[in-house]
């Protein structure tokens, strides 16, 4: 007995040491040094104002900006933590519906969503939430449904919008891997620098 | 589904399959103490750990010595996990201020990492601190990874020779794994991990203004090395709630390329090293091949029933072009996420990059289905092989039946003691799975919990059971899994899937040890050739089959049916 707990208890300790604090911490600072942004949270700032990270999505509403796919998120309503409340993108709590695809309430909350984005048919990003909630990015098909919306907003041509909306296309790397997205954080904010 | 997003697959699959030949006599080597090129950098750290512990590497155990130890130190980091739970909040590194977590919590996280499950009952953002994540449960990522290699070695070393009293030196292992495989590794994927966006960092949550002038807290933390050995350990515990698809955890399409390679990398190579162990290396790539064929079956199912869309939204007037992309990001698409659920749940990781719960009814069946099977496709770092050999034990027990000759394996004769231990490790699991999820759904403690209604709500509790027994780790997440009912009652399947599951595995071992190794002969039954890879393949489908068709088909397969009739629930 005596004879394993030693063992045992001695490479617990170290490894602790090892894995669980020496590697972390000189590993965290290293990163500071040589990759102090992507190390950090890939954090935007504008104007010297943080407004955000280039990975997590965020929730815009107004008719000037690209619309972020929605958000499932939900958070403690404050005045009554029985309940819950829709907190979109809240990056403190990352989560996804859950609903099964035979579930009432998705087939209502789509429903509902299609009626405001009409007409069919609607790129399935458009009225799905994303697995963590925060999703930074929307297809493009989706994006360029917006175009005409943002341009009468914002008094600009849509020719214009199309050509910026082109910019921040990402196509597939090695025309293969991964999917052709649009960073809506970026776009909105190159949208706002014209 | 397209030509693109099977090159995709393709790609990553090719990836593993390079890897496995090298990797898989690394590890072989490493296991034997046989001088490597890291030997050399971290040769004094191995023999320092030795010396610090009393070890004596040369050693060798017994198989109840070597379960005794093995046991030992998991349950003491269990104890020690579950203090650090309770305690977060008077540790360092809590710069959000965690409270403790609550005792069933505390007992079912601290559970679930020493097994190498990784259920989450907690979201990792809401609720742990960064001290908490680093100390408490990277470690445990470290260990109970080695401890499932360490296992394996000792199960595969039981068929390698004649007359064999030992399995091998248990610490020896588990340092040695730690030091050579595991450690370097996972310094390596940070360091892309890190370069490519996941962040590393102690800095406090940040606060931003949006560009609509809302405020938007940030979480962030020492995500990158965590998440190299949640991978590469085939663990799955994510730093955050979501999982791999949150974009700090998975920002891109190469990071989820290199997820999914670490994920079953290891496993894969351990064929090999099995190979290696017995001396005949065509025995591995047997295993290898039932792996792989089932496995690449199962990728095909959940990427066709997720590509179609789900068809009461395409009534509705959505585009089905893009799939079935409820709970799914759009930088990974339908490919990239049919892959990670096939190879999250054919091996015993439990991460996500899209949301099980939102996932198609066969979709959602296929994961399900992978873990009832053991995890042995490829399965967890370790006890994949160990799972798949006695799933082997079993082939040649039925190949034995029908000729009337006592079965062999790899020169073994495998016998009434043998085949019972087997079938007891078998039993458990099934016991444990289908009499959980049964006793769950009768009780209202327990159906309280689930957020789906209809067949998909029975999928939801069978899930959960499945995954805490199999020590996957995903969830069909609706399900409210923080009650005292099911923090206990799935502690508890984890520990008899993982536990339970592995003595009666180390003490076939032990037996076999033991006996004469016998040349084969014209009327031995070859387990390297096709026909066994056959047998083995039907040995499984139909053993699985027969344990869980009954409640898949009132899951998942109902839900199918209603949903081709259009009803909602």
């Amino acid at each position: 007995m005596i004879s394993t707990l030693r063992p045992a208890i001695t490479l617990i300790v170290l490894f602790t040491l090892l894995t669980g604090i020496a590697i972390p911490l000189a590993l965290t600072g290293a990163a500071g040094v040589v990759f102090p942004s992507q190390a950090g949270g890939s954090l935007v700032e504008r104007d010297g104002k943080l407004v955000g990270s280039a990975l997590i999505g965020q929730n815009f509403t107004s008719d000037k900006y690209f619309w972020s796919r929605p958000s499932a998120i939900t958070d403690p309503d404050p005045n009554d933590s029985t309940k819950q409340v829709a907190a979109p993108y809240d990056a403190t709590n990352s989560n996804g519906s859950n609903l099964g695809p035979t579930q009432k309430a998705l087939v209502d909350r789509v429903t509902a969503d299609i009626a405001k984005l009409g007409p069919a048919p609607v790129p399935a990003d458009a009225v799905t939430t994303s697995a963590s909630g925060l999703d930074p990015d929307i297809s493009p098909a989706n994006a360029a449904r917006q175009v005409a919306r943002v341009a009468r907003a914002r008094g600009m041509p849509e020719d214009k919008l199309r050509a910026l909306l082109a910019v921040h296309t990402e196509a597939p790397a090695l025309g293969f891997i991964g999917e052709a997205h649009v960073n809506v954080l970026a776009l909105n904010l190159a949208l706002d620098a014209q | 589904m397209t030509p693109i997003g099977w090159a995709q697959i393709a790609l990553v699959l090719a990836l593993v399959a390079l890897t496995a030949w090298p990797l898989g006599r690394y590890i072989a080597s490493v296991l034997a103490g046989a001088p490597t090129p890291l030997g050399r950098l971290l040769g004094p750290a191995e023999r320092g750990c030795y010396r610090l512990a009393g070890i004596d590497p040369g050693r060798g155990m017994s198989w109840k010595a070597y379960a005794f130890a093995l046991l030992m130190i998991n349950a003491a980091h269990f104890l020690l996990l579950y203090a650090m739970l309770r305690l977060q909040f008077y540790l360092p590194l809590n710069p959000q201020g965690m409270a403790g977590l609550s005792p069933p919590l505390a007992f079912n996280t601290a559970m679930s990492f020493v097994t190498n499950t990784n259920w989450q009952a907690y979201a990792g953002e809401g609720a742990l601190s960064y001290g908490s994540q680093m100390w408490g449960l990277t470690v445990h990522n470290f260990l109970s990874a080695a401890t499932g290699i360490a296992a394996a070695a000792a199960v595969a070393r039981g068929f390698a020779g004649g007359g064999l009293k030992q399995l091998g030196n248990f610490w020896a292992d588990l340092t040695r794994i730690t030091l050579y495989v595991l450690l370097p590794a996972s310094l390596v994927l940070a360091v892309f991990y890190i370069a490519r966006g996941i962040p590393m960092t102690l800095s406090a949550y940040v606060d931003a203004t949006t560009l609509e002038g809302a405020k938007q807290t940030i979480a962030l933390g020492p995500v990158a090395f965590q998440e190299a050995i949640k991978l590469l350990g085939t663990n799955g515990g994510g730093f955050f709630n979501a999982n791999s698809a949150h974009p700090f955890e998975n920002p891109d399409a190469w990071t989820n390329i290199v997820e999914l390679w670490s994920i079953v990398a290891i496993p894969f190579a351990l064929t090999v090293t099995f190979g290696r162990i017995v001396g005949d290396a065509r025995q591995g790539w047997a295993l290898f091949a039932v792996m792989g064929i089932l496995i690449l079956a199962a990728i095909g199912v959940v990427y066709w029933a997720e590509a179609g869309g789900n068809p009461l939204l395409t009534a509705l007037g959505v585009d089905p072009a893009l799939g079935n992309m409820e709970g799914k990001e759009v930088r990974f698409g339908i490919p990239m996420s049919a892959l990670f659920v096939a190879l999250t749940t054919g091996t015993s990781c439990g991460a996500v990059n899209a949301m099980h719960d939102s996932l198609m009814p066969i979709g959602g069946l296929v994961p399900m289905f992978l873990i009832q099977l053991g995890e042995i496709l490829p399965g967890g770092v370790g006890s994949g092989l160990y799972g798949i050999v006695v799933y082997a034990l079993i082939a040649v027990f039925v190949a034995g039946l029908m000729v009337g000759r006592t079965p062999e394996y790899l020169g073994k004769k495998i016998q009434a003691k043998e085949v019972k231990l087997a079938m007891l490790a078998v039993l458990i699991l099934t016991f444990s799975i289908l009499g959980g999820a049964g006793l769950s759904v009768a009780l209202p403690v327990a159906t309280a919990s689930l957020a789906n209604a209809g067949p998909h709500g029975l999928s939801e509790m069978l899930y959960a059971w499945t995954s805490a027994t199999g020590n996957n780790g995903s969830a069909f997440a609706g399900i409210t899994a923080d009650t005292p009912y099911l923090d206990i009652g799935l502690g508890i399947a984890m520990l008899l899937g993982r536990f339970a599951f592995l003595v009666p595995v180390l003490a076939i071992a032990g037996s076999l040890g033991g006996k004469v190794k016998l040349a084969g002969g014209a009327g031995t039954f070859p387990t390297h050739g096709p026909l066994f890879i056959g047998l083995l393949i039907g040995v499984i489908l139909i053993m699985g089959g027969l344990q869980f068709f009954p409640a898949l088909s009132l899951g998942p397969i109902a839900e199918q049916v209603t949903l081709l009739a259009c009803k909602t629930y």
